[in-house]
């Protein structure tokens, strides 16, 4: 190894360094690595009569992505996924910049307060925040229809989470609401590390600031905001409880708001008559792992690599 | 005390407790698996008290897991090995597959099953009828409950006829008090449950057009189907607005507060406004198309007790078991659980007088079970659920009722035999 400095008490730091990576790897190995591993593995079986798993191949995949029946279902999770994502990068990460960039403009009162309410919804629990807004949107009870009435809207109103147009829309906005926290304090965090004589410095030549932030602020925190796109699509697509407790696992109305989540479920563990088929389930699993890694390695190759970071 | 005695001790008393926690749990410790978690309180109040008073020895506990999650958490735990002794039974094909899989042990040699009729029995016994594996427990019946008070006040008499049943809407609409039909389809299976199953077997003929499904001599496509989904798609206009985003508990309470005349029912459903409602309701069975001389209600053998293969305490889950196929248990059950009908021969005074009402019924019409239970449901797409989506369509009104009827018969030709022909 071409080391040079700290790096050559390489060899008798050895042991100490396995001795710190071993409870984590060990850990991670037993309890991440080993499940995807295997589970890939079961994705090539099948259960015969018996109840024995037979060596199948690819066969699962060849019924999951060719078979009318499943490819249909399959590929309506992935878009209704797609959606669910878009939502999310269109609406909550630039509302997430925007309320970090107010939080972080100098003479903002009341900063802290802001903060921890716009954070607070990530707190709770998906099953709460489902409940909350079913029954803001009921069209029997729900406040919803009050509220736009007040601003004189009330014809818009419709029973938008049993449409089968709007459901989805409707669940990833409920999601956003309770997710933008999220994006907002990392935001906020690298707004932060931005050295004040930068600022300053634009201030003094003239700048607005609205100039300040986009001319300086944002392209200091592109790093930041690429990190949080690449979190929101592995949470995206891995989301499941919020739809599950919602809509249930058929994600109705006529598997609008079905994504690969809820489709993994109702694959793997089953619903009501439908009894669960572990490999076919697993399967599921895997496919999701692929899509999820493929967005990853894009991530990891194409955009990080182009965006530049400034020493500050 | 030296900190290696200390630590010696520590581990002995650890290995001795971690020895001992199977031996005391093994003492005649019963453990329930069911999905009726709303039942928790009358088990743990009424059912295993009254058990414990003839065998106090054996200690019983309910543990119950949501409906909906039921059958993947018990399948999770029997394939872990950390089911409960007691397992309780969804009817048909859930049930048989756990049999075949061996999780379930066969009762036919359970003293007391033979309280029970072939009927009452079928719905937990292998295709040929030679093996039961679960004890009938009880059945549900649909219908309609309706608010007396809001029907008196619009005058209207409880319907006989479909044309009947569609006019009092009409007149419960014109009057506009109330919402005619507190029904939604957001959660998707009241639609087909209390939807299509209640009304259907009047259009099918009950057992016989159920079995015709089965044999393959009739299709979904054929009239009785059809017409079922026809009727169904009428119920649009009086249901309440915005009724695609209302679940079940909204309608539950819609009708429980007095904001809805008539309630789609599942006998079941009494307990709960028997707690609620503070006006007088009753019931009436699915109203039949006119000129027909029979009426069919939907009673629908629901709920079964089993018993785990692997149980470490077979000799005692028999004794439950047995104490359930007996009188004590059946009239205990019926009237703790007013909508839930003892499965068993015994007499059975029902004290409730809407659950009455229901189990009246039974003289007067043909008794049926929902037909995508027995041998249906066991491909994929799986029939129960491809109804309850095309019941919420076709209620949405984004399916017409021969749309509805072809993707139902469309799904089932997909992977059963007889019917692709």
């Amino acid at each position: 190894m071409a080391h040079s400095g700290p790096m050559t008490d390489w060899r008798k730091a050895k042991l100490p360094v396995f001795a710190f990576l071993a409870p984590a790897t060990i850990l991670y190995t037993l309890f991440m690595i080993y499940p995807l591993i295997d589970s890939i593995r079961l994705s090539f079986f099948s259960a015969t009569n018996g109840g024995d798993l037979a060596f199948v191949g690819l066969d699962n995949y060849r019924t999951v992505l060719s078979d009318p029946d499943w490819s249909h279902t399959f590929w309506n999770s992935f878009w209704n996924n797609m959606k669910f994502f878009a939502v999310h990068m269109l609406v909550q990460n630039p509302i997430g910049i925007a309320l970090a960039a107010v939080l972080s403009l100098p003479r903002l009162k009341l900063r802290n307060t802001y903060r921890t309410l716009i954070f607070m919804p990530t707190m709770l629990s998906v099953v709460i925040v489902g409940f909350i807004w079913q029954l803001i949107l009921s069209p029997v009870w729900g406040v919803g229809a009050d509220i736009l009435d007040i601003v004189g809207l009330k014809s818009l109103f419709g029973p938008w989470l049993g449409k089968e147009g709007s459901a989805l829309i409707t669940m990833a906005f409920i999601s956003v609401w309770q997710w933008v926290g999220i994006p907002m304090m990392l935001i906020y965090a690298a707004l932060l590390a931005i050295p004040e004589d930068l600022v300053d410095a634009a201030i003094v030549d003239g700048a607005t600031h609205f100039e300040v932030f986009w001319h300086i602020k944002l392209p200091l925190v592109l790093p930041t905001v690429a990190m949080v796109s690449i979190l929101t699509f592995v949470g995206n697509f891995n989301a499941f409880d919020l739809i599950y407790a919602v809509k249930g696992a058929l994600a109705g109305p006529n598997f609008s708001t079905d994504i690969m989540g809820t489709l993994f479920y109702r694959t793997f563990f089953g619903y009501q008559l439908q009894l669960g088929s572990p490999t076919l389930g697993a399967t599921v699993a895997s496919l999701m792992f692929l899509i999820i890694l493929a967005g990853v390695l894009f991530y990891l190759f194409v955009v990080q690599r182009r965006l530049s970071r400034y020493q500050l | 005390m030296s900190n290696k005695l200390l630590a010696k001790g520590l581990a002995g008393a650890l290995a001795a407790s971690v020895a001992l926690v199977p031996l005391m749990a093994q003492a005649g410790d019963l453990v329930i698996e069911s999905w009726r978690n709303d039942d928790i309180d009358i088990w743990n109040d009424k059912i295993i008290p009254a058990f414990n008073e003839k065998h106090p020895d054996i200690h019983v506990s309910f543990k119950p897991t949501t409906p909906t999650e039921y059958n993947a958490a018990l399948n999770a735990k029997l394939s872990g090995g950390t089911a409960g002794d007691l397992i309780a039974c969804r009817p048909f094909d859930a049930s048989l597959e756990l049999y075949k899989q061996g999780n379930l042990a066969s009762l036919n040699d359970l003293a007391g099953m033979d309280n029970f009729s072939d009927v009452a029995k079928s719905a937990w016994q292998t295709d040929d009828g030679s093996t039961t594996f679960c004890v009938p427990m009880a059945s549900v019946i649909h219908g309609f409950i309706y608010n007396k008070e809001a029907f008196e006040e619009v005058g209207v008499e409880v319907p006989k006829t479909t044309e009947e049943f569609f006019q009092v809407l009409d007149k419960i609409k014109e009057d506009g008090t109330y919402v005619p039909m507190a029904m939604g389809t957001a959660d998707q299976w009241e639609a087909a449950t209390m939807g299509f199953q209640n009304i259907g077997p009047n259009h099918w003929n009950g057992e016989e057009g159920r079995k015709a499904l089965i044999d393959g001599s009739q299709k979904f496509t054929d009239k009785p189907y059809v017409d079922t989904f026809a009727e169904l798609a009428r119920w649009k206009d009086y249901l309440p607005d915005g009724f695609e985003a209302i679940s079940y508990p909204d309608a539950q309470n819609l009708f429980s507060l007095g904001r809805a005349a008539i309630y789609p029912a599942g006998s079941w459903d009494i307990s709960l406004f028997n707690k609620q409602a503070d006006f007088k309701f009753s019931a009436f069975p699915p109203p039949a198309p006119a000129g027909s001389d029979t009426c069919y209600i939907s009673d629908h053998t629901d709920i079964g007790m089993g018993l785990n293969a692997k149980s470490k305490n077979a000799e005692e889950a028999k004794v439950f078991l047995e104490w359930m196929t007996g009188p004590d248990f059946a009239k205990l059950y019926s009237n703790a659980l007013p909508g839930f009908f003892s499965l068993s021969n015994a007499k059975v005074d029902i004290e409730d007088p809407v659950a009455q009402e229901f189990v009246s019924w039974r003289q007067k019409c043909k008794s049926t079970i929902r037909n995508s239970y027995q041998i249906l449901s066991r491909g994929t797409p799986n029939l129960e659920n491809e109804l309850w989506n095309i019941s919420a369509q076709v209620i949405n009104g984004t399916l017409t009722p021969e749309e509805g009827a072809k993707k139902a018969e469309d799904g089932l030709q997909k992977w059963y035999a007889p019917h692709q022909k």
